[in-house]
């Protein structure tokens, strides 16, 4: 892969504006596929969860899951749609063995959910309206290995192994309309809508909504078009984006690379692009043109959708609060200020901090330990946060040791990292590394005797009202025992051996 | 007559895995052109004012209930397949080195 020249991003923006357009697949999580009863479940053995129907043997007969339709409907009511009265399924026909029945049973020209729009809050606060063109049913396709050539991705590969499991589960897929006016923002708008997209869907249940499982997985077109010009810039599609943070990664790095191209007078191909995350580079995939025509037409072998006015009102009855409200509704609950209430949301963070109070936290407290020590952990591992092994519940048990003088900040993030190592819940881990503070007097006044050996006027220091000269003992204290001494504790036998 | 080649036919063939000789090649156009012919006599037939029919009985809302019944054993699955390679199909790859 050659190396692409990228233009730096504040001249890209100086020169360009940046249309983008996103496509979000949800995985729904229904028992069974989108058109037959095989399981709908990850991490089974391959192949196990197929049947004539997905693997598409002559004469099997699909037949639509009505949780499935339920669900769309729910997504499309969610995110401001107008729901069809009448749709029906297509076959988009292509060649490629992700799919055994040389097409994708889809939606075409009727999708079950159009004309919606979603508010998405940026990091600096600013909300734009995405505008949402439509949300269609479609099934999943099987997962394909590529095995040999010199990269272990498609291109080299001398073979492909497909598992259909996947073949058949249910997809909604979203798109929005292009959207304009992001300019530097852009990016963290890509993102954010992402985000608020995961919010909804699981706020609803109707997906695990799992990025790095592929529940949830992003499509950013990006063009560039001079400042001023009407006609939009020929687009790139970026697939294969797989974490909120690479879609951000993505967008600027297609709004560098096409506008190093156009200032150098290239034309952008329209294609597919493939993201890297271990490059932070795309790379071209196939030409768009070519592929194009998957001679759609109407799948002969499944009736109409058409869902009862009732049917639809019966659903919108069953619908949680919109994101928008219980934003506001949790933030005056918790107490939390605007600048702590964004960072919370822009980590997406609410359902883990709702959880943790749930559990039984102070919300300050869950704040803390989401945003801080969890935020910071996951930056290190280059994850998301919210992907991290943890429950709130969890989190709120360890809340708890803190405060009730279990163990201290320190222990406490110890204690962390083995709870995310999967050695059980926090109280469990303490348990079993002892790793709880010690506050038994005899223990610590032997270890501050020790310290006193070494430090004799420290206590004639303290009878001084030098208070400060007790923090060498504190920390000699600390030291001698690993961090695990109750330093509140030990400040208060000091000060009692001094005034004896 | 529509316009289906022997290039065309080639091209589908090669996109289908399906070996054809230069005859059957020859053979295949004739066949293909027929039916697109036959076909395309529907649109003496209608005006563009009637709408696509893809049932010619009007039914909806034919659903299955969200119940998980029994798949195939992996055995059954791949039982059929040319190839296969770790309880998984293996097929042809796909595209060429960049």
């Amino acid at each position: 892969m050659a190396k692409d020249e990228l233009m730096n991003y504040e001249k890209a923006l100086e020169q360009f504006e940046v249309v983008i357009g996103l496509e979000v697949h949800v995985e729904l999580n229904t028992n069974t596929k989108m058109f037959c009863g095989c399981r709908n479940e990850f991490g089974n053995e391959p192949n196990t969860n197929v049947c004539p129907i997905c693997i598409g043997l002559p004469g099997s007969l699909p037949a639509v899951n009505k949780k499935a339709v339920e669900s769309s409907i729910k997504i499309g009511l969610q995110l401001g749609c107008e729901i069809a009265p009448n749709g029906r399924f297509a076959r988009k026909n292509y060649f490629y063995p992700d799919l055994a029945k040389n097409f994708q049973t889809s939606q075409f020209d009727e999708p079950i959910a159009f004309e919606g729009a979603l508010d998405v809050e940026v990091p600096s606060g600013k909300v734009f309206t995405i505008q949402i063109e439509r949300a269609h049913m479609e099934e999943d396709a099987g997962k394909l290995t590529h095995v040999g050539g010199s990269t272990g991705r498609i291109q080299g590969a001398e073979y492909s192994l497909v598992d259909y499991n996947r073949a058949g589960v249910p997809l909604v897929e979203i798109v929005t309309k292009p959207v304009y006016g992001a300019g530097a923002e852009a990016p963290e708008l890509a993102a954010a809508y992402v985000r608020l997209i995961r919010e909804i869907v699981k706020s609803m249940n109707v997906s695990d909504a799992r990025m790095e499982r592929g529940n949830v997985r992003c499509d950013a077109n990006v063009s560039l078009r001079p400042h001023g010009q009407e006609k939009l810039g020929t687009r790139t599609e970026t697939k294969n984006v797989n974490s909120l943070r690479s879609i951000e990664r993505a967008v600027r790095y297609e709004i560098q690379r096409q506008a190093a191209l156009l200032a150098k007078g290239v034309a952008i191909t329209q294609e597919t692009r493939h993201w890297h995350e271990d490059k932070g580079a795309t790379s071209s995939g196939r030409p768009k043109s070519d592929a194009d025509d998957y001679r759609y037409f109407p799948e002969p072998d499944l009736v109409p959708v058409q869902p009862s006015k009732a049917w639809i009102e019966e659903i919108r009855a069953t619908l949680p609060e919109n994101p928008a409200d219980r934003r506001k509704r949790v933030q005056a609950e918790w107490g939390f200020a605007d600048l702590e209430f964004r960072d919370v949301v822009n980590a997406g963070l609410l359902d883990q901090i709702e959880e943790t109070v749930k559990a039984g936290a102070k919300p300050q407290a869950a704040r803390k330990w989401w945003t801080g020590e969890l935020a910071r952990i996951a930056n290190t591992q280059d994850q998301d946060v919210t992907d991290l092994e943890i429950s709130g519940a969890y989190v709120a048990e360890l809340a708890g040791l803190v405060e009730a003088g279990k163990i201290n900040d320190r222990l406490a993030r110890e204690v962390l990292t083995f709870v995310l190592a999967g050695e059980g819940s926090p109280a469990q881990v303490v348990a079993a590394r002892g790793l709880e503070v010690v506050s038994d007097d005899g223990a610590l006044i032997a270890a501050i005797e020790a310290a006193l050996a070494k430090q004799p006027d420290v206590l004639d220091a303290i009878r001084e009202g030098r208070m400060q000269a007790a923090g060498a003992v504190i920390g000699a204290v600390m030291q001698a025992m690993k961090g695990s001494a109750d330093a509140g504790r030990v400040r208060e036998l000091l000060i009692e051996m001094a005034n004896k | 007559m529509s316009e289906i080649t022997p290039d065309l036919v080639r091209h589908l063939a090669n996109l289908a895995r399906i070996d054809v000789n230069e005859n059957e090649v020859a053979l295949f156009a004739d066949q293909l052109n027929l039916i697109v012919d036959s076909v395309a006599a529907i649109k003496d037939a209608v005006a563009g004012d009637v709408p696509a029919t893809s049932h010619p009985i009007a039914m909806a809302n034919v659903f299955r209930e969200d119940v998980i019944e029994p798949s195939l054993t992996q055995e059954q699955a791949l039982s059929g397949a040319a190839d296969s390679a770790d309880g998984r199909f293996r097929v042809h790859a796909i595209l060429d080195e960049e």
